[in-house]
């Protein structure tokens, strides 16, 4: 899944310049917003709802006008482009596939308004069913197909046409889970065959995460950070994201030295050393934040040689399949979370044991604190 | 045992369902009751009635057997003038001469005179010949035009009223010819309402439908605002409104008013806009707007506007959206609007009675006529039951074309 695009042209394919939007000219739902999508590039505009990321996606489209800033489509700026004439296939929360129509009067609909000729017609709604593995289903209405089969239209209908850049707006949020995981896999092998572009708009990070080659979080109508899932996941240069991509424990304390790198950040009465993005000087506020499974512990009074060890009291054990998940109280922060991998040799702990916990200074990165630490939670993934 | 246990429950299942369906027969009868009374009874009566008039056929038995023997050209034998004399006296005694005479009259006008002074001198008389003094006392006795007509008005189960309400007559030979074109005044007013009605609804679908979009389509208060304009006027009196149409269109109203008084139209040059065929369209469309904008808005509200946005998504124009996606998702609103606004508007009475003058009339308001002052409830019931079949003509073409169940009102 590791994607590199050494090989993108200079001109991005989409790129939004210091875009804003409010509706009601008090409220910015969208504020001086920077972002550039590549050519053949799945990126995805991630954040809990009324983050903006569908506002961006609608004024991408045409359907909304941005108050401030300037959208470039191929490096073309698209202002007052009405949406028909911009050729950009969108597949729409709730599919908006025409009810009046079978699917393949739903198909053709694109290719007829381009006064294309039937047989050809014919062909390119044949070929694009195919595609999404409805072969047959031309006749049927839209009312009596089930969820899955509506979705797989809906997104035929949006690339029948050929276009280089398609938008999708939570488009897996009305199926059910396993249909959901199905179609992420089944989106991104389109997506890859036929080399279009595709900016997707979810709250779900799993989703997210599965799909795109690069994530966009929005938060407030910005963008937090804009990378490839590995990058969000491992180098959060935001405490948000930090937070909102995976499970992140997040201990606050004062920066007190750098060096090289490596900051040591006080918590309670413990120095915590950890990577330094050169966000908060010595005597600022920082948050430390450690994933789940990179702590190692160990039972008793054996010794790691790890930068950052501390003692811990298991508060809670639960069992969860494949791994282990610990709370631990840990200088004096309650609810420190640690995952042990499910295989031989580990468990044999007991709620109420004392234990050493221990991970590097790479694991763990120093952040300025989120001005609003106790925002939104991430939603439930999956 | 566990078997009878069970067919037991069984049993008390199936009479338990019985005695909720009773109970649900029993709290319907109200309805259907009333149903019957108020709706199918009087529409049967209705019908017959433009079928079926026994008056003249039971007050003139004898008479009737004796003159459908005759041939309709040769003389009429002493017989027939002896019976006719008798039984003409004692409809006099029982008071349904009148009534005799109003139908007679109307196959033949002229003849109630004839036959009522006849009845009246016919007491006094006496003689060995009826024949010669009934010829006395009118020459009309002695010609075939008086038979005939008392021998039409004595068909029990008639087509008379329906041959004159589709403007036919029938010739003293018996067979049926249509009216000259100058005594022709039903069809003429059967398609003129038909051509108001059609009108009307294509007026109302015109003006109804952007209004409709438009509350449909607006955020919430704006939309609650807008419904209320037009319900409004659909909450005042009917008689209010088209008054408040006759102050407004008048000669000497507000809009001529202004007219003169900002100098378009000249003061001796006022625009006759009511009682006429204009005030007749103008009030009623009004009047039958809420009834096309309600099913409208309705149906509206349920197309999700996505529909349009991924129709411009997909290349279509705004034209191409609204005529190939919006449009035909709206038909069924369109359909029931525009049916009811037409049934509404070919059977409507009061307002163009007020405002029509004698261009603006519709059909029931010659219906109204018939009913009230020339009091041929038999035509009147031929022209509402050729109103009613017509009506029911469309509703079923309507079915066919675009499905009944597929209708919303709302």
């Amino acid at each position: 899944m590791v994607s590199t695009h050494d090989n993108y042209t200079s001109t991005p394919h989409v790129e939004f310049s210091g875009v804003s939007k409010s509706y009601d000219g008090r409220n910015w739902v969208v504020r001086d917003l920077d972002l550039a999508v590549h050519k053949g590039e799945f990126l995805t505009m991630l954040g809990p709802s009324g983050s903006g990321k569908t506002t961006c996606l609608m004024m991408l489209a045409g359907f909304e006008t941005p108050a401030a800033g300037t959208i470039h489509i191929n490096g073309v700026p698209v202002g007052d482009l009405p949406p028909h004439k911009r050729d950009i296939g969108v597949v729409f929360q709730n599919y908006a596939l025409f009810p009046h129509m079978t699917v393949g009067g739903n198909l053709a609909f694109p290719l007829e308004v381009r006064g294309m000729d039937p047989a050809e017609q014919q062909e390119r709604v044949a070929r694009t069913l195919r595609l999404v593995r409805l072969e047959g289903l031309e006749d049927r209405r839209p009312g009596q197909l089930s969820g899955g089969q509506q979705q797989r239209v809906a997104i035929a209908r949006a690339l029948v046409f050929d276009p280089e850049l398609v938008l999708m707006d939570e488009p897996l949020g009305a199926l059910d889970r396993r249909l959901r995981e199905e179609m992420q896999y089944e989106i991104r092998r389109i997506q890859r065959t036929l080399g279009i572009t595709v900016v997707y708009v979810t709250h779900d990070q799993q989703e997210a995460m599965v799909m795109s080659d690069r994530v966009a979080v929005f938060r407030g109508g910005a963008i937090e950070q804009a990378a490839s899932p590995e990058v969000l996941y491992e180098e959060p240069e935001r405490a948000f994201v930090a937070h909102f991509i995976g499970e992140n424990n997040r201990l606050n304390g004062v920066v007190r030295t750098i060096g090289d790198g490596v900051c040591e950040v006080e918590v309670g009465d413990a120095l915590v050393k950890a990577v330094s993005l050169g966000q908060c000087p010595p005597g600022a506020a920082a948050t430390v934040v450690v994933r789940p499974e990179r702590v190692n512990i160990s039972l008793g009074e054996g010794r790691h040689s790890y930068a950052n060890e501390f003692d811990a009291e298991i508060e809670d054990i639960a069992f969860l399949g494949d791994h282990i998940r610990l709370r631990l109280k840990l200088c004096e922060h309650s609810g420190f979370i640690v995952k042990i991998p499910n295989v031989v040799g580990q468990g044999g702990v007991l709620e109420g044991d004392r234990i050493r916990v221990g991970w590097t200074a790479l694991d763990c990165r120093a952040l300025q604190p989120d001005v609003d630490d106790e925002g939104e939670d991430p939603p439930a993934s999956g | 045992m566990v078997d009878q246990v069970t067919a037991e429950t069984g049993l008390d299942a199936s009479k338990q369902q019985a005695q909720q369906r009773r109970r649900a027969i029993g709290l319907a009868l109200p309805l259907i009751a009333f149903v019957l009374a108020s709706f199918v009874a009087p529409l049967g009566t209705l019908l017959v009635r433009s079928a079926y008039d026994p008056l003249v056929a039971d007050a003139l038995p004898e008479t009737l057997a004796l003159l459908r023997a005759w041939d309709g050209t040769s003389a009429l034998e002493e017989p027939v003038y002896a019976t006719a004399a008798r039984e003409l006296l004692q409809a006099r005694e029982e008071r349904t001469l009148g009534q005799i005479a109003t139908r007679v009259n109307r196959i033949t006008s002229g003849l109630r005179s004839v036959v009522t002074r006849s009845a009246r001198k016919l007491r006094n008389a006496s003689g060995d010949s009826w024949r010669e003094t009934m010829i006395g006392i009118d020459d009309a006795w002695g010609e075939p035009e008086v038979w005939l007509a008392i021998r039409s008005a004595g068909e029990r189960f008639t087509f008379r009223h329906y041959i004159n309400a589709l403007d036919f007559m029938r010739q003293p030979d018996g067979s049926i010819a249509r009216q000259p074109e100058e005594r022709r005044i039903y069809l003429p007013l059967l398609w003129r309402t038909l051509a108001i009605s059609l009108g009307i609804s294509a007026l109302c679908l015109a003006i109804g439908y952007p209004i409709a979009h438009l509350i449909a389509h607006a955020p919430p208060r704006r939309a609650n605002l807008l419904l209320l304009l037009v319900l409004v006027p659909f909450w005042t009196s009917l008689l209010v409104r088209t008054t408040a149409w006759i102050v407004l269109l008048q000669t000497q109203g507000v809009i001529n008013n202004l007219l003169v008084v900002i100098g378009l139209v000249a003061d001796d040059g006022r625009i006759a806009m009511i009682y006429n065929m204009t005030g007749t369209f103008v009030a009623m469309t009004h009047v039958l707007l809420p009834f096309m904008v309600l099913p409208l808005y309705s149906v509206m509200r349920s197309i999700p506007p996505s529909h349009v946005r991924a129709a411009a998504s997909l290349g279509a124009t705004p034209f191409q959206a609204f005529w190939r996606v919006y449009w035909p998702q709206t038909l069924p609103g369109v359909g029931a609007g525009s049916l009811m606004v037409f049934i509404l508007a070919i059977g409507y009475y009061i307002t163009p009675a007020l405002v029509g003058g004698s261009k603006g009339q519709l059909i029931s308001n010659m219906i109204a006529y018939h009913m009230q002052t020339s009091l041929n409830w038999g035509l009147a019931a031929a022209l509402a039951a050729i109103l009613l079949v017509g009506i029911i003509a469309l509703y079923v073409l309507y079915d066919r074309v675009v499905g009944i169940d597929r209708m919303r009102l709302g």
